[in-house]
C-alpha cells in the first residue's frame, strides 16, 4: 500500500484527520527545509506538501510567490528538491511526502524520468497545478508506472461532471481548493465548503484535503470536521519569511504553528 | 514552400481539445477550466451567428476604421532596390495599432456573456488602451495590469489608459514586464471569475483564447487578400510580421496558409543578438514547454524556469508565443527570424524619413526584415508587411536613445 493510503487509514481507525502542511523547499535557504520537515513532522503533520519552486507561479498569492523568488534565489532546481527528500527519508520512512508544483520544470526532466527519479528519492504523490487531467494523460501514465500518486485539485467552480471525471484519473487524496482565489486568499466559509465535499463523496472514497484560506488553529479545527485532511500554506510561508533573517528559529516557530493546529484538531 | 502536412487541414486547427499539433491546449489550474469551457461554448456559438458576425463587422467599419489601407511603399521599395514593399496599415486603426481588433471582439464577448468587468494585461501598453478604449465604450469597468517596469517605459500609454478610466495595475514581482502581468491578470480573474471577462491581449494563452483571438484578427489577413489581388493582380510572393505573443502575425497569416505559393516570415525581437542570451526570440533560440495556459515555444533555463528577455519594444518583450507559430514553424509552413535592436531602430528611421509614416518599434521589427529580404529579390515580386502599429508611443523611448530629453 502506497505511503498515503496507509496514512490515511492509520488516521481513519485512530479517528483523526490529516494535517498537512505546506513548504516551499529552499526557502528562504536550501539549508532550512529538511530540518523543517521534520520539525513539522514532529508537531503533528501527517503528510507534507513540498513547493517546488517556479518563477511565474500563476496560481498562488503575494505569500508564496515571494518564497519561490527567495527559493530561485538560491538557485532551487527540481533535482535539488528530489534531493531534499532523499536526505528527508533518510530519518523518516513514514511521512507521506507530495511535490507540488508547475508542469514546466517537470516537461525539462521528460515525465519518465521525473517520475522515476521522484518515487527513487522517496516522493509518494505529485500535484501539478497547472495540468488538469485533460492534458495529463502520458504525465499520469509516468506517475503511475512508478507508484507515484496523481492529486488533482477540484474548485469551487468544477460542475459535477468534471468532478467525477477529476476523481477518476486521480489516486491518493483529492485537494479541494476552497476558495475562488489564489493561496493565501480570505478565509473560507466552512458551510459551503461542507455542501460541495458531500457532493465530491457522492463520487469518489478517496479522502479529500482541503486548502487555501486556512490560517489560525479554529479554522483548522472547523474544517476538520468536514474534511479528511487540511492543508495550510501561506500561514507558515509568512512566518518562514518573518524569520529570514534568523533562520536557525524557523523549524521551531513554524512547527509551533501545525502544533496549535494539531491540538485544536485533536480537541 | 512544401510542408509534409494538408494545408486545408491546417488551417482549420485548433482541434476540439485546442490543440495546435503537439502545441496549445489547456493548462490552468482547476478554478478557471469551468469559466474556459463556458467560454469556449459561448464562442462557438457565437461565431456562427450572423447577429454576432454583424455587430463585429459594423464596429471595426465604423469604431475602428476598417478596411486598413494596404499602401505601396514605392520610395521605400526603390530605395531598398528589390521586391515591392507593400505596407498593411494597422498603425491607422482608431488607437494605433491592431490591438483594437481584438478588443473589439472579446469585448462584445463580454457584453454577450453579461460580464460587467474586464482585465487585461498589457506590455507596450497598446491591448492596455485598447481594452480601456472598448471598455468605456460599453461602460464596462476595466482594470489593467501592466509590469512595473514598462508602467515606466510607456509612460504616455499608462496616462491614456486612466485618461480612459481604467485604472493600471504596476505589478511588481518576477520580472516586472509582460509575463508578469499575465501571471497577476490570471490570478485576479481566478479570484473574480464570477463578474469578470479576462481579455487576453495576444494569441496565446488557454484554449479557446488563441483562437478566438486569431480569429478576431484574421480580418488583416483576409483584408490584405483582397487588396493585394485588386491592386497588383496576385497573391504577394511574402507575408512579414512582428512576433510578440503572435497575434498581428497570425492575423495576417491566416488567411494565407493554404496559399502555398505565399512564404510567411514572423520577426522576434533579436534584442542585442541571440548570441548574447538578452533577446525575446523563443522561436528562434527557445523550446517547448508549457506556460501561461498553452504548451509552445518558450525561453527558459536548464531547470524549467522562464528567464528574462530583452527588447527595446516593450510589446515583443515577453519569453512565449501563441501557440500556432510553434506549429506552424514545427510543420514548416512560417519561418521565423530574429531582427535586433538596432535593426529595428534604424528601421523605424529609415520609414520615417523615407515614407513619412512613423512605426511602433515592434513593427519596426517586421519592416528591418522585410528591407533585408526585398533586396534579395526581383522588382516584380511582392512583400506585404504588417505595420501593426504606430511609433507615437515610442517617441520617449526614441529620444532617449538619441540623448534628448523631450
Ligand atoms: C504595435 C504592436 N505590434 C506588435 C505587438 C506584439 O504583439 P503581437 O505579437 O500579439 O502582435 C504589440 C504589442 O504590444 C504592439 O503594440
Amino acid at each position: 500500500m502506497s505511503r498515503i493510503n496507509s496514512c490515511f487509514e492509520k488516521l481513519g481507525q485512530q479517528g483523526r484527520k490529516a494535517l498537512i502542511p505546506y513548504i516551499t523547499a529552499g526557502d528562504p535557504s536550501p539549508a532550512v527545509s529538511v530540518p523543517l520537515m521534520h520539525a513539522l513532522v514532529e508537531a503533528g503533520a501527517d503528510i507534507i506538501e513540498l513547493g517546488v519552486p517556479f518563477s511565474d507561479p500563476m496560481a498562488d498569492g503575494p505569500v508564496i510567490q515571494l518564497a519561490c523568488e527567495r527559493a530561485l534565489e538560491h538557485n532551487v532546481r527540481l533535482v535539488d528538491v528530489l534531493e531534499m527528500v532523499r536526505e528527508f527519508r533518510q530519518k523518516d520512512g513514514e511521512t507521506p511526502v507530495v511535490l507540488m508544483g508547475y508542469l514546466n520544470p517537470v516537461e525539462v526532466l521528460g515525465y519518465d524520468n521525473f517520475a522515476s527519479q521522484a518515487a527513487a528519492a522517496g516522493v509518494d504523490g505529485v500535484l501539478t497545478v497547472d495540468l488538469p487531467p485533460e492534458e495529463a494523460g502520458e504525465f499520469g501514465e509516468a506517475l503511475r508506472a512508478n507508484g507515484l500518486d496523481c492529486i488533482y485539485l477540484l474548485a469551487p467552480t468544477t460542475t459535477e461532471q468534471r468532478i467525477q471525471h477529476i476523481c477518476d484519473s486521480g489516486s491518493g487524496y483529492v485537494y479541494y481548493v476552497s476558495v475562488k482565489g489564489v493561496t493565501g486568499s480570505a478565509s473560507l466559509d466552512v458551510q459551503a465548503v461542507a455542501e460541495k465535499l458531500d457532493l465530491v463523496r457522492k463520487y469518489t472514497d478517496m479522502p479529500i484535503g482541503v486548502g487555501f484560506g486556512i490560517g489560525t488553529a479554529e479554522a483548522a479545527k472547523a474544517v476538520s470536521a468536514v474534511a479528511d485532511g487540511v492543508i495550510v500554506g501561506s500561514v507558515l510561508v509568512k512566518q518562514i519569511a518573518a524569520l529570514a533573517d534568523d533562520q536557525e528559529k524557523i523549524p521551531e516557530k513554524v512547527a509551533a504553528i501545525i502544533a496549535e493546529m494539531r491540538a485544536a484538531m485533536n480537541a | 514552400m512544401s510542408t509534409k502536412f494538408d494545408l486545408a487541414a491546417m488551417k482549420e486547427l485548433p482541434d476540439s481539445s485546442g490543440h495546435f499539433g503537439p502545441y496549445g491546449g489547456r493548462f490552468v489550474s482547476e478554478t478557471l477550466m469551468a469559466a474556459l469551457s463556458q467560454l469556449e461554448q459561448t464562442y462557438e456559438k457565437l461565431k456562427n451567428d450572423p447577429d454576432f458576425q454583424a455587430e463585429f463587422d459594423k464596429d471595426l467599419a465604423y469604431y475602428v476604421g476598417r478596411p486598413s489601407p494596404l499602401y505601396h511603399a514605392e520610395r521605400l521599395s526603390r530605395e531598398v532596390g528589390g521586391a515591392q514593399i507593400y505596407l498593411k496599415r494597422e498603425d491607422l486603426n482608431h488607437t494605433g495599432a491592431h490591438k483594437v481588433n481584438n478588443t473589439i471582439g472579446q469585448a462584445l464577448l463580454a457584453k454577450y456573456t453579461g460580464k460587467p468587468r474586464v482585465i487585461a494585461e498589457t506590455g507596450a501598453g497598446q491591448h492596455g488602451v485598447a481594452s480601456a478604449t472598448v471598455a468605456a465604450r460599453l461602460g464596462l469597468e476595466c482594470q489593467v495590469y501592466m509590469g512595473a517596469e514598462d508602467v515606466e517605459r510607456q509612460k504616455l500609454n499608462v496616462y491614456r489608459m486612466k485618461l480612459l478610466g481604467a485604472e493600471v495595475i504596476p505589478v511588481e514581482s518576477g520580472t516586472r514586464t509582460l509575463k508578469d502581468a499575465l501571471n497577476e491578470a490570471m490570478r485576479d480573474w481566478v479570484t473574480n471569475v464570477d463578474n469578470t471577462f479576462y481579455i487576453i491581449g495576444t494569441a496565446a494563452g488557454p484554449h479557446p483564447y488563441p483562437m478566438l483571438v486569431r480569429d478576431f484578427q484574421a480580418v488583416i489577413g483576409r483584408e490584405a487578400r483582397q487588396q493585394c489581388l485588386a491592386q497588383t493582380g496576385r497573391l504577394p510572393d511574402a507575408l512579414v510580421a512582428c512576433v510578440g505573443g503572435g497575434s498581428n502575425a497570425i492575423g495576417l497569416f491566416h488567411p494565407f496558409i493554404g496559399d502555398e505559393t505565399v512564404r510567411m516570415i514572423g520577426v522576434e525581437a533579436g534584442g542585442h543578438g541571440l548570441e548574447t542570451g538578452a533577446h525575446a526570440a523563443p522561436l528562434c533560440a527557445g523550446r517547448p514547454g508549457v506556460l501561461h495556459g498553452n504548451r509552445t515555444y518558450l525561453m527558459e533555463d536548464d531547470a524549467g524556469q522562464i528567464i528574462g528577455t530583452h527588447s527595446v519594444s516593450a510589446g515583443l518583450d515577453y519569453p512565449g508565443v501563441g501557440p500556432e507559430h510553434a506549429w506552424l514553424k514545427d510543420a514548416g509552413r512560417a519561418e521565423y527570424v530574429a531582427i535586433n535592436d538596432d535593426e529595428a531602430m534604424n528601421a523605424f528611421r529609415t520609414l520615417t524619413q523615407v515614407e513619412g509614416i512613423m512605426p511602433a518599434l515592434e513593427s519596426s521589427h517586421a519592416v528591418a526584415h522585410a528591407m533585408k529580404m526585398a533586396a534579395d529579390m526581383d522588382k516584380d515580386q511582392i512583400l506585404v508587411v504588417n505595420l501593426s502599429g504606430r511609433g507615437d508611443k515610442d517617441i520617449h523611448t526614441v529620444a532617449q536613445i538619441d540623448g534628448i530629453i523631450v
